[in-house]
């Protein structure tokens, strides 16, 4: 088994005919992707690659039955498509783009609290349970299909413990990377507890970064709530304080957010917390049980 | 995006939200001016004088000074304008002030915080205020979290009347004052909204004696992201206020940040680039830059970040750790060759130097992992280049590390 995604997902693309969608569409059904349908407004009516496009979200769900979806339209249009997308009631959403505005985020976060359909990023690498489904622009080859959860705030450094991980032998459930936004979809939490209820995942790679509190969040959830082993690394402790990293999230603000007490809150939940970035893969193998 | 006082103050006025009387002055001569005018306007001799910086903690620093008199506010000037402001906020070497903004004095009864900022826990805009005017926020969090009133504003219905009493009547503020505090509050958020802060606070916030609410600083701070909605706000940008490399890096699309150590670090992926300055110290270096290269880095792009990378001098070797994905290893390893041989790889000022043999390579260790790994390596081997490879991330930054302090020694 898996979270979120297996084979059973039908994905629905919006904004697939332009080029990142495109390709990343390709991407996804030669990993074995069920890929649906696309919307592109204006372009309903039409086949892209085999595939056929919709004007509407809500036209592509009822024509395709698709339940979930992934946004890689530009970041003016992006959180119009999250909300167009909840609207059709799809219950997945992945979101792709970087750059949306935190304003429009705040309205979309809104509208979701009261919604029955999840969201993941926006700005994130996208879900791949290994061997069954693959949503977003992480590389495929890299996983190795297995019995370890991943989930994480960043791309390449996902990649990075997916790939250490791999070479140990060790596979992968499910990998999600949340993104680096300060006001996103799924957080840690929500992925942990899916872990956790998921009978086919025996233990958590987290992997976070400075800024905000989502690492001492999920510390205290992992203390009271998990029976399963975690292990995590937070990237970010050479980062100085008031300079944002790269991601609009990872800022060390007013003296909170720091790696240090993110790294503190882990361990004093009885996370085994890697010391370096090269040892992630080591580290998650050494609390397996 | 971050601006000054005198900017902040000028977009907060548009809508709604009282300041002083004020004028930005970009010289001495246009301070001289200003001054005058300040006075004429207002009829009195007492004017403030401010350094404009975007560093926070300007009055304690000494930049910040009120004077009675035209002769007294020209001194002032003459102090403030030019000098090197040290801050908490600014480093030990301070930052040169060019920008001054004189204000009307004004008559304080009460000095109080307003603060707007996004509570990431709830994912809303969060309204924070306090009696403790003049303090940091933090520091008041840190000792007395009591004094901290917060509401938090539901983006469904917006900021509403009743939520602004609440604040006003928190902070103890007395008939009049409470109209004049509800419409301040009101306008400021309506601002924050508009303009797509990221930060907006007013500290201190004043009570005069004649009952009126005025923002007496105003600290600004824009999305990035929303930036492309804001055309104008590029008018607004001082880059005297930034690192030439950061605006160098930014025109080539790449996400830069000088630090102060030794070792260059190029890498794609904000979370990899921030592991990669992690493991560097950890192997007893010192990063000298964070540097994201993004996921569609071409040969220009790793030019460019070589450009700037070796443009520091205190760079004594450079480290590339790269996770190919959707970017490839050999696309990253012909564009690192292209680099290196335009570039040189050449020790700054040791370049200019008229003696060649002078010049030292500065040390490259390359990481690469990913899609097609085999032919980026192969590629980098065939190059000529004395390009050192690492297996992975740890063996990688052993190696930069002791290559650069070789270089050094």
């Amino acid at each position: 088994m898996s979270i979120l995604v297996d084979k059973n997902t039908r994905l629905l693309v919006q904004g697939m005919t332009g080029k990142t969608g495109a390709f990343h569409t390709r991407g996804a059904v030669e990993y074995g992707t069920n890929v649906v349908a696309g919307v592109s407004p204006g372009k309903g009516g039409t086949k892209h690659e085999g595939i056929p496009v919709f004007d509407t979200v809500a036209q592509a769900v009822a024509a395709t039955g698709a339940n979930a979806a992934v946004i890689y339209v530009p970041p003016p249009g992006a959180a119009d498509a999250i909300l167009e997308a909840e609207a059709a009631n799809l219950p997945l959403i992945v979101c792709i783009t970087e750059g949306i505005p935190t304003l429009d985020m705040i309205a979309v976060r809104r509208v979701l609290e009261l919604s029955s359909s999840v969201l993941i990023g926006p700005n994130c690498p996208g879900i791949i349970s290994p061997g069954k489904c693959k949503i977003g622009i992480m590389p495929g080859y890299i996983h190795k299909e297995g019995h370890v959860g991943v989930v994480s705030r960043s791309g390449t450094l996902t990649y990075e413990g997916v790939h250490q991980l791999t070479q140990l032998g060790i596979g992968q459930s499910t990998c999600i990377g949340i993104g680096g936004d300060p006001v996103k979809g799924m957080d840690f939490i929500d992925c942990l507890e899916r872990f956790e209820r998921d009978p086919d995942t025996q233990a958590v790679l987290m992997m976070g970064e400075i800024g905000g509190s989502s690492e001492e969040a999920a510390a205290e959830y992992v203390k009271t709530k998990m029976t399963k082993p975690v292990a995590a690394f937070i990237a970010g402790q050479t980062a100085p304080p008031g300079k944002r990293m790269g991601h609009a999230g990872a800022i060390i603000a007013g003296g909170k957010g720091t790696a240090a007490e993110k790294i503190a809150a882990l361990q004093a939940a009885g996370i085994a917390v890697a010391r370096t970035p090269a040892e992630m893969g080591a580290t998650l193998k050494s609390v397996l049980r | 995006m971050k601006i000054h006082e005198y900017q902040g103050k000028e977009l907060l006025k548009r809508y709604g939200v009282p300041v002083p009387k004020g004028r930005a002055a970009l010289s001495l001569s246009e301070a001289e001016e200003a001054i005058r005018a300040i006075q004429q306007e207002t009829g009195s001799p007492v004017v403030v004088v401010k350094a404009q910086i975007h560093a926070g903690g300007r009055g304690k620093g000494g930049g910040v000074k009120v004077a009675k008199g035209y002769e007294d506010a020209v001194a002032k000037a003459k102090a403030i304008f030019g000098m090197q402001l040290v801050t908490h906020q600014t480093g030990p070497e301070g930052t040169r002030v060019k920008r001054l903004l004189i204000e009307q004095g004004i008559d304080i009864a009460r000095e109080l915080y307003l603060g707007l900022v996004l509570d990431r826990v709830t994912g809303r805009v969060t309204v924070m205020a306090s009696t403790e005017g003049g303090m940091e926020i933090e520091e008041v969090a840190a000792k007395h979290p009591e004094k901290i009133i917060k509401q938090s504003i539901d983006p469904a219905v917006g900021f509403r009347p009743w939520q602004a009493r609440e604040i006003a009547f928190a902070l103890g503020l007395k008939g009049d004052e409470i109209k004049s505090a509800v419409k301040f509050l009101t306008a400021l958020v309506e601002a924050y909204h508009q303009l797509d802060c990221s930060l907006l606070e007013v500290n201190p916030l004043v009570v005069t004696r004649q009952g009126e609410v005025i923002a007496l600083d105003a600290k600004i701070n824009f999305d990035d992201n929303a930036l492309y909605r804001h055309p104008d706000f590029s008018e607004l940008r001082d880059l005297d206020e930034e690192d030439p490399s950061e605006i160098e890096a930014k025109r080539h699309d790449l996400s830069y940040i000088h630090l102060d150590g030794t070792i260059g670090c190029m890498v794609n992926g904000a979370g990899l680039a921030m592991s990669t300055m992690d493991i560097i110290k950890h192997y007893g270096g010192m990063p000298a830059n964070f540097l994201d290269v993004g996921g569609g880095a071409t040969a220009e792009k790793v030019t460019a970040a070589f450009k700037i990378i070796t443009h520091d001098p205190r760079v004594r070797g450079i480290f590339v750790n790269i996770f190919g994905g959707i970017m490839k290893c050999d696309t990253i390893a012909n564009g690192v060759v292209i680099a290196a041989k335009e570039v040189g790889l050449l020790g700054p000022g040791r370049r200019q130097g008229s003696e060649r043999s002078e010049a030292r390579e500065i040390p490259l260790v390359v990481r690469l992992e990913g899609t097609n790994v085999e032919l980026g390596r192969q590629i980098l081997r065939d190059s000529g280049l004395n390009v050192v490879s690492a297996s992975d991330m740890a063996d990688g930054a052993k190696k930069i590390v002791e290559l650069a302090a070789k270089g050094a020694a």
